[in-house]
């Protein structure tokens, strides 16, 4: 009796320990949590419920729920396609641009040679460039009439007048493109030279004392390992680029022929003042990109069960 | 027999010699564009539409004009300000929440990581409209507490996940032996894994830095004064004393100016940075 006394208590006072344990966890947690509500929760919320209103930037309390009206007015909108268009291109051309020149990149970075931590610094200077600064470096460098862009090639000889890279439409989504290449492939070079590294190490040494050609090594063993990386780094890349906003911003300042779904929203949001459509294109990115990010994970996942 | 080691010789040689060109085209590829901004700052009035590869005729004018200008030295001054609370904010927020997401497992702890993660891959012009009634409730608009709030969303989910990631490595045995000496888990949290942690703090917290450093959209929207802006906003907002002269040698000069830091900063902490980023994305 005495025992199993002793052993109630005992029980008891785990769980009360526990229950404390619990309560200092979400003491813990706390902050945080009510930071993301109020940074992120509310203001998300807050935007889907615009996107119903007629609602106007100067006054923000003032205004009528209109139902979808302004999605419809918004599948109606040409420059709305456009810039779906312009978004779609951008991210299907620069990702796997990205993906081959970051997997060139992560295998130099792996070898080991003399100056490898130069290289690695050298590599992260694209990416540490304030997005803004890119855009204004490569303005100048692509300007038509005095950029250094034109005049290389046209010293070289490729070219005999000076290309529009900014000022025509198509040329300006392919600077766009090359930019945003040049700047985030340093990102998807790290992402995969971490996978790279993960791998087992002697297969890479059992290769090089068979002198196989590196070619093969690479299709044979490395790719196929990489594979599940590889997937990871560019949807996470595709879902950054769907979101581009800085660089169309500063490179084609203000043409509708070259925005995206980002810079197509803030304009309507804050230079037209029309919170409702505005908040209503934005919304439907923010569902598109939900969506593309539960179909990935969820078809990952299915291939992996298939695999495994 | 030595015809073939020399062969072997010439093919190694060889390889070395296409591994460096390779590498001296990587390498020249991402320092260029950076390279020609710091060649035509150093070139004054007309000599900036020099197309000459190499800096001739060095001249520091745009940037004395560059640090003479006040608007650009206060975007300098916001910027560093906005870019240092967010990181510090961000980091005291999580190191908290990280500790139970890394070392405990309790109902819905899952459930918070997958959240931190929706919230990365938010669009930010999706938080644009709530954000800007949210800033205009608060009566912060035009004010570096507004940016700092608004960064909150950028940096909180990947700092609470990568320090949950560097947490969750930490040996179980210290957190054991710190329990059996009595120790209580806020004991635990700044006395025995803040020591441990404090090299992944700097990075994730430099990251943060970086981030709120170079945020664009939220800056452009949230402030209206040129005493408000941030550098990017400034940088972006940059024209000359007529509509039509862009002027190209001042944007280039604060340019500079205002990657050099940040430059600096990721060749000294390049190694750790690296392990900040790939810690975490990769596991997540």
């Amino acid at each position: 009796m005495d025992v199993s006394l002793k052993k109630k208590s005992n029980k008891e006072y785990i769980a009360k320990k526990c229950r404390h344990e619990r309560i200092i966890d979400w003491g813990f947690l706390t902050p945080c949590l009510v930071t993301l509500a109020l940074c992120a929760a509310w203001p998300l919320l807050k935007t889907i419920y615009f996107s119903f209103t007629d609602a106007e930037l100067d006054n923000l309390s003032d205004f009528c729920f209109i139902g979808i009206e302004n999605f419809i007015d918004l599948a109606r909108d040409q420059d709305w396609w456009v810039a779906v268009r312009n978004t779609f291109v951008i991210t299907v051309v620069a990702v796997p641009l990205e993906t081959v020149l970051g997997m060139i990149i992560a295998l130099i970075l792996h070898r080991n040679f003399k100056g490898r931590g130069w290289m690695r610094a050298i590599v992260l200077i694209p990416w540490t460039i304030p997005t803004i600064v890119s855009a204004r470096m490569w303005g100048w460098m692509l300007n038509d009439v005095y950029g250094i862009v034109n005049e290389i090639l046209i010293q070289i000889g490729l070219i005999e007048t000076p290309i529009p890279w900014i000022a025509s439409n198509a040329l300006s989504i392919l600077s766009i493109i090359l930019v945003d290449v040049w700047k985030t492939t340093p990102y998807m070079a790290l992402l995969l030279l971490a996978g790279l590294q993960s791998l087992p190490q002697d297969c890479f040494e059992a290769a090089e004392v068979d002198s196989i050609p590196f070619g093969r090594t690479f299709f044979k063993i490395v790719l196929p390992l990489m594979k599940p990386t590889i997937a990871v780094a560019m949807i996470f890349r595709g879902l950054e680029t769907f979101k581009i906003f800085d660089l169309v911003y500063i490179l084609s300042s203000g043409n509708t022929e070259t925005a995206t779904m980002s810079v197509f929203a803030r304009k309507h949001l804050v230079d037209y003042a029309d919170v409702g459509f505005g908040s209503a294109a934005a919304t439907f990115l923010m569902f598109f990109i939900a969506f593309l990010a539960v179909f990935w994970i969820s078809f990952n996942k299915r291939k992996l069960q298939k695999q495994g | 027999m030595i015809k073939s080691e020399n062969k072997w010789k010439y093919k190694r040689l060889l390889k070395n010699v296409l591994f460096a060109l390779l590498c001296i085209v990587v390498a020249s590829g991402c320092l260029f564009p950076f390279y020609w901004a710091i060649v035509s700052s150093l070139r004054d009035g007309a000599h900036i539409f020099s197309t000459n590869l190499w800096p001739t005729e060095i001249s520091f004018s745009n940037y004395k004009e560059v640090c003479g200008d006040t608007t650009f030295l206060y975007s300098f001054w916001n910027s560093f300000v906005v870019a240092t609370c967010t990181a510090f904010l961000s980091l005291f927020v999580c190191l908290f929440a990280s500790y139970p997401l890394a070392r405990h497992n309790f109902p819905g702890r899952k459930r918070i990581l997958m959240i931190a993660l929706s919230v990365n891959t938010l669009p930010q012009v999706a938080v644009l409209s709530g954000m800007f009634e949210l800033i205009r409730v608060l009566d912060i608009y035009n004010e570096k507490s507004a940016l700092i709030l608004a960064y909150m969303i950028i940096t909180v989910p990947f700092t609470l996940w990568t320090l949950t990631n560097f947490m969750n490595n930490i040996p179980k045995d210290i957190e054991e032996a710190a329990i059996m000496d009595g120790a209580s888990q806020r004991t635990i949290l700044l006395k025995v894994f803040l020591p441990i942690l404090s090299p992944a703090i700097v990075t994730t917290g430099l990251l943060a830095f970086i981030a709120a450093w170079n945020e664009f959209l939220f800056a452009l929207t949230f402030t209206l004064t040129s005493q408000a802006r941030t550098v990017p906003v400034a940088l972006a907002l940059f024209s000359g004393a007529s509509q039509h002269e862009v002027p190209y040698g001042l944007i280039m000069a604060a340019s500079v100016l205002v990657t050099l830091p940040l430059i600096v900063l990721v060749i000294i902490f390049q190694r750790r940075i690296i392990s900040g980023l790939t810690a975490g994305a990769i596991k997540g």
